[in-house]
Formats: C-alpha cells, structure tokens, sequence
C-alpha cells in the first residue's frame, strides 16, 4: 500500500490554487468569493492530510519517496520537485493545514473590515502552498525554495499595512535578518552538495557515515569536521527562520502584521519550519557533537533570556511574541540534546496552544477596537468568556500545567535534558528550569491584565453609533462602546484550537516521544538517546501527569504563578515597587539587552558607513578618477592641438610645403622611392 | 643655347615666386588665386620641357588637362571669392580665419 501522487499533489496545490483566484480575481469574486476559495482549499488539504497521516499510521503505507517532476540538470547535479512523505512529515502537514485553517476561519472576522481583505486571503493561502512545500520537500532544494517562500509571504504579511512606516521598517528588518541565516543556510546546501554530490535527502543520508573522515579548515591549520561544518551552517538558517539568539530581533517587530498572520506565520508554523529542519537532518547532526551543543546553547540562552523581556512587555501581541521566542528556544535546546522527537513533539502542542493564545490576543484586540496595550484593559472577562476561557486553556498549556498539551512536551524536553551529558547541558538545564519561572509569569501577568482586575479603559457614553469610526484612538485605554464578545468565525478557531491544546499530549506522547511514530525519520545514535533512558520510566501518560505534580518544574511554574497572582491580581502597586527597586534590570529587559540598538550601531549604520567609504574612496576617488581623467586628459590634448588649427589658409599651405620639402628631404637622404 | 636646365630654372623660379605669394601675401584672397594658378603654371613649364627633352608627347597632353582644370578651378575660385566678399565685406587674408579652431 502507498500513497497516490494524486493525492499529495493535490494537498499542495489546493492552497495555491486558492490563492492565485483570491490574488489574481480578487475583484472578480469579491470578499466573500475570495474567502470562500481558499478556505475551500485550505479545507481540502486539510483533509487529505488527515487521510495521509491515517493511511501511514493505520493503513500500513509505506513511507513516500519520489520525484514528481525535473526542474532542471545542471552538470551531475539534478533538481527535481519531489515528496517525502513519512510520519514525520505528516504530522506537519496535519498541524500546518489545520491551525491554517483555523487561521483562514478567523480571518473572516478579524480582516471583516479592511479593504486588503482579498489580498491577505491570497497571501495565506500562499504561506500554507510554500509551506507545505518545505515540509513535504525531499529534496534540499524544494526546502530552500519552500524556505525563500515562506520567507517572501513572511515579508509580505508583515509589511500587510503598507502606509505604516513601522510595518515597513518590521518587514525589511525580517528580511534581511533572514538574509543573515539564509547565508549560512545556502553555503551549508553548498557543502552538502560537495561533499556528497548529490541534494536528494535519501541520498545523503545514506552516504552520511562517510563525512566521519572528512574535514575542513575554516580557519587555516585548524581542520573542522565536515558534519560540524554542515550542521553549524544549516543550524543558521535555522537561527534566522526560528528566530534564535542573535538573529531573533525580527520575530518581536513582525508583530506589525495582523493578528492571524502572527498565529499562522510568526508562531504556529513558519518559524518552527529552522526546528522540523534540523530534525530531518537528524543523521547529519548525529555526527558531530559540537553542532549540537552549539544548538543546544544557543537555544538555551534564547529560551530564558528572550522570556525575561517578555516580562516587561506591555504590548499583549509582544507579550506572546517574546513566549514563541522562548518556546522556540525550547524545542532548540531539545535538538541540541538528541531529543528531535521532543522537539518535533513540542512544536506541534506549541503550534495549538500558541496560535490559539495569539488568535485569542487578536479576539481582545477586536474588542478593545486595535488597542494593544494591555496598561488600558482589565476586566474582560465578564465581556469575552469565550476568549477568556480559551485563553486561560491556553496559558495553562503554555505554563506547563500537568495535564495540558504543553505539560508533556515541556516536561518531556526538561527531563531529557537533565538526562544528558552533553557539553552545555548543565547551562541548558538551569535556563530551562528558569525560564519556566518566566514562562508562567507572564503568562499569567498577560491573563491578569487582561482579563481580571480593574477595568482600566473608558466607555466614552452619549456616542452616535456613526461617529465612533472617526474617534478611534484619540486617547489611550478610552473606547466608544463596551468591548463585547467576537463574532462566532472568531471565537470558533479558539474553541477547535483549545481542544488540541487540551488534550492533544494524552494520546501522543507515548508513540511520539518514546514509542516508534517516528520510525527511521528520526536518527538517534545509540549512546545520544536520552528520551530512549527516559523511556524506561515512562508509564503512560496519567503516571507521567500525577509524577509531574511532584517534580521541580511544576512547583517552578507554580512559584511564577504565585508571584503573578500575588502581583498583578491582588497588589499592583508591587510592581512598580520592584520595578523602581531593579530599575538597572529593568531597563535592560525593557530595551530588549539594547541589541537592537547595537545591530542599529554596528550593522545598520556601519554598513552605511563601509557604504560611504566605498562611495568616497572607491567611487568617486578611483573609478571616477580614472574616468574623469582620461576625460581630462583627451580635453587637455586638444586644447593643445586646437592651437595648431589657426584658420589662416597660409599656415596651412606652409604645413603642406613644409610637409613636402621634409618628404622629399627624407627621400634624398635614405633613398627611397 | 636654351638648354633643359634654363626651362627646369625658369619652372623653379616661378614655383617659388607663387609659394612666397601664398606665404607673403596678408592682403588679397584674388592674389593668392593667382599664385595658385602661377603654381600650376610653373609645373606645366616643367611638363612641356620634359616631353620636348624626352621627346614624348604624353607631357603636353597632360599640360592640356592642367590648363583645363585650372581654368575650371579659377572660375570656381572666383565664384567662392565672389560669394566671401559679399558675405564678409572684406577680401583681406588676414582677416579670414573662421577655420580657427
């Protein structure tokens, strides 16, 4: 039993197809057309998807490995579009096209009013097209197309409100910050290719055992391990997409997008795509220890200290956006110490639970009229129960909270690297352990502000209903009417995306993280498996909640939510105590460590400075120099020669003569005729 | 006795008196013709000398087409002289000098 191209094709082309007739006859169809086609399409994948996933896990289909088409030969080198479809990637597919979904539903209500509502329904559906493109590649270049892809809609949807300066300004800063990864990402194909002539994963996976002799100098005299080489060059690709320490100042601007865009694009999937990379490149990474304790570092540092600006935040899309970082930084750490299943496992209750918490920041947003400043809320809950409902599962989820999705993939990735020996697992280990401290306060500091506590806006009374469309954000925290529950297309994604969160761990962690799901799309080497030693006391997954209530990071999330509750529900004068009290710390989180400020310093304005020297030394001195002065030199020339030119017609007859008599000189003297 | 070298003299004679006209002559365009046409003439003295000496006729023949030529070429001269002065109001050499670069 296999599984048809047909089938596959049509998951990936469903969303394209959708998404050219909402781009290219958006004002044909109109709004509700443009929706219309490309939920349908998204809904089509959606399903076959699912179908996938069945068929590989019940229906005993093989693992799907072909070329459908050559793109083109270039030497031995033979790029084809081509599907690798095994477990592993069709959970993705499953997690992709559904919060997608989910996505597009919300949508309906949160875009109701702009006037780009064609053009986001397109662009989309265009992420989810190049999307599964990535994910479903079997190929290292299908991946780096479906990673440009995703990249360009990334760009696109950020910069969606394209007469803010500051969305423009978030989107090229996306860019080029992907830029700094891709570069790394494409030099680390370049060497894939070199060395193993050849981009077709099977391929190199199977000739991976040989990159144990190779070698490289980098640096003059000091040879790298090629596995090294490759697997530190493909992890800063990763860096950029996931948004890992130092590249991940894009993620918190990208929050210039609409809402659903940063759910779909800037949580739930296409950052997630650097963690499902460098999971399908297992068997490269399981050849070199010091790539994977890079990983393992940098995801460390960027799942605690990204967290703490978190804190600070009072932006509730900022708030969320700094807890991906953090989550990200997670599922890097877990990479980092051979648990790929973990990762893979955490990135798929991340996704539910974290698009549902950004959908649900986007439902407050609606109600609060595009207020996002969390110091002007408080109280919604009698006005939303359905988001505040959804939103605490959320929370709950993301804390860690024994039972929810997120409990068991964190727990999981926290055990597994307490478990390891690793260089650099000590370091991770305490970051982990701390930042879910973090992660539950502002978790629950988002949900205090918000949703509990005083109200802290005005209903501005005795407003026509027509005038309040004018009056939008004239004074902060001051509305014109009561915020009142989204409509149902909103609240409907929150509810289906609640219920994964709730309780997606249950039935997946055993075949997942311990079982065999992952069958042969996961390399582990024998001595690295620490979910293999964490497997040997695993129970089920009730043995693993009611353990969980007695371990370290319960009792860690607990203490931050004791101190969330303490200061943001019962004593808010606290907080700004503490906060006049570590005022140096505070200002350090609140201006994100000032890296902005130093890439500002050193990248921006010394690129325009390196700029200016080229300008000044290399343009106008050299090219212009040498240009200009032959220039000079011919008009010099004749200047001189013009003199010559008298215009009196006896100069030139005595040239003629002159000319003759010294013609005939040299005739006389050498003889010649 | 007239001898070929009396005839070659006479035609370098004349050939440098028309060369010091173009030279020496400051004043008038129509001199300056005229030692153009005294230039041809002392080269034709030349020609008709040498076909006597050599006993060849094909020099006098040439003489026949300079002569033609030089009358076509001075009735053009003239024409462009006749034209300068009405443009220019002068037939002064040393005033014309719009080839100045």
């Amino acid at each position: 039993m296999t599984l048809s191209q047909g089938i596959l094709l049509a998951i990936v082309l469903a969303p394209l197809a959708g998404s050219l007739l909402a781009g290219l006859l958006g004002r044909q169809i109109g709004r509700v057309g443009a929706h219309t086609v490309t939920i349908l399409g998204v809904a089509l994948s959606c399903v076959l998807s699912c179908y996938v996933l069945y068929q590989l896990v019940w229906g005993g289909a093989q693992t799907y490995d072909h070329n459908v088409y050559t793109w083109f030969e270039v030497g031995r080198l033979s790029a084809s579009v081509g599907f690798l479809v095994d477990r592993l990637t069709a959970m993705m597919m499953v997690v992709v096209t559904f919060v997608s979904l989910m996505v597009h539903v919300y949508t309906i209500g949160y875009m109701a009013d702009d006037d780009g509502y064609q053009r986001f329904f397109s662009y989309i559906a265009l992420f989810t097209f190049s999307m599964l493109m990535l994910v479903m590649s079997n190929n290292f270049l299908q991946l780096f197309f479906g990673w440009e892809a995703v990249g360009l809609v990334s760009y696109l949807l950020i910069g969606f409100w394209y007469k803010r300066p500051t969305a423009i300004y978030a989107n090229l800063k996306a860019f080029m910050v992907n830029r700094v990864g891709d570069f790394g990402f494409l030099l680390g194909i370049a060497a894939v290719l070199f060395w193993f002539g050849t981009l077709d994963y099977a391929q190199v996976f199977q000739q991976a055992g040989k990159l144990e002799d190779l070698s490289l100098e980098v640096i003059a005299g000091h040879p790298w391990h090629a596995a090294t080489v490759i697997g530190i060059l493909l992890f800063i690709g990763a860096m950029g997409k996931s948004a890992q320490v130092p590249l991940h100042v894009w993620l918190p601007d990208s929050m210039e997008g609409p809402t659903p865009i940063s759910a779909l694009i800037h949580a739930a999937t296409m950052v997630t795509a650097g963690i499902f990379m460098v999971a399908r490149m297992s068997p490269l990474y399981e050849l070199s220890e010091t790539a994977l304790s890079v990983v393992l570092v940098i995801g460390a540092t960027t799942a605690l200290f990204t967290g703490l600006i978190g804190i600070v935040q009072n932006d509730i899309k900022r708030v969320v956006a700094y807890s991906t970082l953090s989550q990200l930084g997670y599922m890097t750490v877990a990479l980092g110490v051979s648990a790929y299943s973990g990762a893979v496992f955490h990135l798929m209750t991340h996704a539910f639970f974290k698009a549902l918490l950004f959908l649900g920041a986007g439902s407050v947003i609606i109600a609060m009229h595009h207020e996002q400043d969390m110091r002007y809320m408080g109280g919604l809950r009698k006005y939303m129960p359905v988001t505040y409902i959804t939103m605490w599962i959320g929370s709950l989820a993301l804390a860690g909270m024994p039972g929810f999705a997120g409990f068991f993939s964190k727990d999981a990735i926290i055990e597994a690297v307490g478990a390891s020996h690793r260089w650099g697992s000590g370091y991770a280990y305490f970051c982990v352990l701390a930042g879910v401290f973090v992660t539950a306060l502002y978790s629950f500091r988002l949900l205090y502000l918000t949703f509990h506590g005083k109200e802290r806006f005005t209903v501005k009374a005795g407003h026509g209903h027509d005038a309040h469309h004018d009056d939008h954000h004239h004074k902060p925290g001051e509305l014109a009417h009561p915020p009142h529950e989204s409509p149902w297309v909103v609240t409907l994604p929150l509810v289906m995306l609640a219920i994964p969160s709730l309780l997606i761990g249950w039935p997946t962690i055993g075949p997942m993280l311990f079982g065999d799901y992952f069958g042969r799309s996961i390399v582990v080497g024998e001595a690295n498996d620490v979910l293999g030693e964490l497997g040997a006391e695993f129970h089920g997954p009730l043995a693993m909640v009611l353990h969980g209530f007695t371990q370290w990071p319960f009792w860690i999330a607990f203490a931050g939510f004791a101190t969330a509750t303490y200061v943001y529900l019962f004593n808010p004068a606290v907080a700004d105590r503490v906060k006049r009290a570590l005022k140096p710390l505070y200002e350090l989180l609140a201006h994100k460590y000032w890296i902005d400020e130093i890439y500002y310093a050193l990248f921006a304005k010394g690129g325009v400075r390196l700029g200016r020297a080229f300008w000044r030394g290399g343009d106008a001195a050299v090219i212009d120099g040498a240009i200009d002065g032959s220039a000079a030199l011919v008009v010099r020339t004749a200047a001189a020669l013009r003199g010559l030119q008298s215009g009196f017609l006896y100069h030139y007859a005595f040239a003629m003569i002159f000319g003759l008599v010294l013609l005939l000189a040299g005739f006389w003297l050498f003889g010649h005729v | 006795m007239i001898t070929l070298s009396h005839y070659i003299v006479l035609g370098t004679i004349l050939f440098c008196l028309s060369v010091a006209g173009v030279f020496i002559n400051r004043k008038n365009v129509i001199v300056l013709l005229m030692a153009i046409e005294l230039m041809l003439l002392a080269v034709n003295m030349n020609f008709v000398a040498f076909s006597r000496f050599l006993g060849d006729a094909s020099g006098q023949v040439f003489v026949f087409f300079i002569l033609t030529v030089a009358a076509a070429e001075s009735a053009i001269g003239l024409a462009i002289l006749t034209l300068l002065f009405r443009n220019r109001s002068t037939i002064n050499v040393a005033e014309i000098d719009s080839m100045k670069g």
